[in-house]
C-alpha cells in the first residue's frame, strides 16, 4: 500500500510558518483550514513546486523530499496529478492535447485514443476538438481532471478545484473523483473549505490553523469538532 | 526609378528581424532565469543600443568586426572575404540596433505567461525545456511578434550604424548588386543634383512598406491575443 508520508517546516517571514506531519492512506484526504493556513502550500512542496526549509515526504517507500539528505526528486520525475484552482488548462491547445500533454509514459501512437478515453470517461468526449476558452465552468473541471489523472499518477493533488462551481455540478465531479481515484487506488490530498464536500469525499480530514496541523482522522470525528467550534 | 534600393533594405531587415528576434528571445529568457548572477548589468549591457549613438555603436562594430580585428581575421579565413561594407555588415549592424526592441518585448510578453500554467506543464512530466518550447513561448507569441515588428521597423530605418559599417553601396541577394539601401539612397540623392524626385519617391514607397509590415503584424498579433 503506497502511503503518503509528510513532514515538513517551512517559513516565509516572521508573517507565515508552515510546521506539519500527517500520513496519507490510499483513498482522500481533505486539508481543511483557513485562508492562509498553509493548505495550498503543503500542495506545492508535495509537488515539488516549494522547497520547504525542512522536511521529507515519502511516497510507497521512495523518497521524493529529504531536505537533510540532499533529496528533491524534480517536479517532471514526481509521478503525479495536480489539479490547481484556476484549472490552468493550456489556452493555446484542445482539449484532447492537454490531455496527452502529459502521457509521456504512453507510446505516441496509442495518446490520442487513450485521451479520447479519459475525456469520454470524465463526459466530456465531444469537447476533444475544442479549445478551453470555450468551456463552462464544469467542462473545463472535467477536462483538468482527465489532464491530470492521464498520468496514471501515483499521488493526486487537488487544490479547491470545484469551489466555483454550483452545489449540484459539484456533487457530480466530486462522485466521479470518488470513483477515479479508488480505481487508482493512491493516495489523494485535496484542499477544500468546504464542509459539504469534505463530507462526501474524505476518508480522513487533516484540519490545519495556523500552519499546523490541529486535528486528523475520519471525516464524522474531524468535521464534528468543527461544527461545533 | 529602381526599387533595387528598397528591395535591399527588405532583405536586410527581413533577415535582422529573424536573426533579433532568435537572439533577442533568448536574452529575454536568460533575463527571466531566476538563477542568472547580475541581471541588472546584463540587462543594462544588452540595452546598450538604446542609448548610444549609432554612430558611437557603429565604430564599436567597426572595430570588433574590422579586418584587423579577430572576428574580421576568423571571418576572411573561413570564407576568403571581409565583414565590414559588405551585406553581412548591413545585416549585423541591423540587427545590434533591433535586439534589445525584441528583449523588452518578449520579456513583456513572457511576463503575462500564468505562473500557473508552467507550474501545471511541470507537474504533467515536462521537463524545462519542453516546457518553455511548447507552453512559455507559444504563449509569449504576442510579444515575440511586437518584438519581430519593432525590430523590422528598426532594421529598416537603420541609417547610422549601416553608414558605419557597410558605407553606402553594397551587394545583397537575388541579383542585387552594388545598391545602396534606402536609407542611404534618399540622403544621396538629395545630396545630388535633380535627385530630390527619387529621393521622395522612395521616401514615400519605404514608408508604404513599413506601416503595410506594421499593419498585418498588428492584425496578427490582435488575432493571436483573441485565439490565445
Amino acid at each position: 500500500m503506497a502511503e503518503l508520508v509528510v513532514d515538513i517546516e517551512l517559513s516565509r517571514g516572521s508573517d507565515f510558518q508552515l510546521a506539519v506531519s500527517f500520513v496519507c492512506p490510499p483513498g482522500i484526504t481533505c486539508i481543511m483550514g483557513p485562508s492562509g493556513s498553509g493548505k495550498s502550500t503543503i500542495l506545492a512542496v508535495l509537488a515539488g513546486l516549494a522547497m520547504p526549509d525542512r522536511g521529507v515526504v515519502t511516497l510507497g517507500g521512495t523518497t521524493w523530499l529529504d531536505r537533510g539528505k540532499s533529496i528533491n526528486i524534480p517536479v517532471h520525475h514526481r509521478r503525479l496529478a495536480y489539479v490547481f484552482q484556476g484549472l490552468a488548462l493550456f489556452p493555446h491547445m484542445s482539449a484532447l492535447h492537454n490531455v496527452t500533454y502529459g502521457m509521456h509514459h504512453i507510446p505516441r501512437p496509442d495518446r490520442a485514443a487513450k485521451a479520447q478515453q479519459l475525456l469520454d470517461r470524465v463526459g466530456v468526449g465531444h469537447l476533444a476538438k475544442r479549445r478551453p476558452r470555450t468551456f463552462s465552468g464544469g467542462e473545463a473541471q472535467r477536462v483538468a481532471l482527465a489532464r491530470a489523472l492521464a498520468r496514471s499518477p501515483q499521488l493526486v493533488l487537488l487544490d479547491e478545484p470545484f469551489s466555483a462551481l454550483d452545489r449540484e455540478l459539484r456533487a457530480q465531479l466530486t462522485g466521479l473523483v470518488r470513483e477515479l481515484v479508488a480505481e487508482l487506488g493512491v493516495p489523494m490530498v485535496h484542499v477544500t473549505h468546504s464542509l459539504a464536500e469534505a463530507r462526501l469525499l474524505a476518508d480522513q480530514v487533516v484540519r490545519l490553523e495556523k500552519g499546523k496541523v490541529v486535528a486528523t482522522g475520519k471525516p464524522e470525528d474531524v468535521l464534528a469538532k468543527v461544527e461545533s467550534d | 526609378m529602381s526599387w533595387q534600393p528598397l528591395l535591399l533594405s527588405l532583405q536586410v531587415a527581413t533577415i535582422a528581424m529573424l536573426l533579433a528576434v532568435v537572439i533577442g528571445t533568448g536574452f529575454a529568457v536568460l533575463l527571466a532565469w531566476k538563477k542568472l548572477p547580475l541581471p541588472d548589468l546584463f540587462g543594462a549591457v544588452i540595452s546598450t543600443p538604446l542609448v548610444l549613438p549609432p554612430t558611437v555603436l557603429g565604430y564599436y562594430l567597426l572595430v570588433a568586426l574590422g579586418p584587423d580585428s579577430f572576428i574580421g581575421r576568423g571571418y576572411h579565413w573561413v570564407f576568403g572575404t571581409d565583414i565590414v561594407f559588405t551585406f553581412t555588415a548591413a545585416v549585423i549592424a541591423a540587427t545590434v540596433g533591433s535586439i534589445p526592441l525584441v528583449v523588452g518585448a518578449v520579456r513583456v510578453g513572457l511576463d503575462a505567461v500564468e505562473p500557473n500554467l508552467i507550474a501545471a506543464a511541470r507537474t504533467l512530466g515536462a521537463s524545462p525545456v519542453r516546457v518553455l518550447a511548447t507552453v512559455t513561448l507559444p504563449l509569449a507569441a504576442p510579444g515575440m511578434i511586437a518584438g519581430a515588428m519593432l525590430a523590422f521597423a528598426r532594421a529598416l530605418g537603420d541609417y547610422g550604424m549601416t553608414q558605419m559599417l557597410a558605407s553606402s553601396r553594397f551587394n545583397g541577394l537575388f541579383g542585387i548588386n552594388n545598391t545602396s539601401p534606402a536609407s542611404i539612397f534618399v540622403y544621396d540623392q538629395l545630396a545630388t543634383p535633380n535627385g530630390e524626385t527619387a529621393a521622395r519617391n522612395m521616401a514615400l514607397a519605404t514608408t508604404v512598406l513599413g506601416i503595410t509590415m506594421l499593419f498585418f503584424a498588428n492584425r496578427l498579433t490582435r488575432r493571436l491575443h483573441r485565439h490565445g
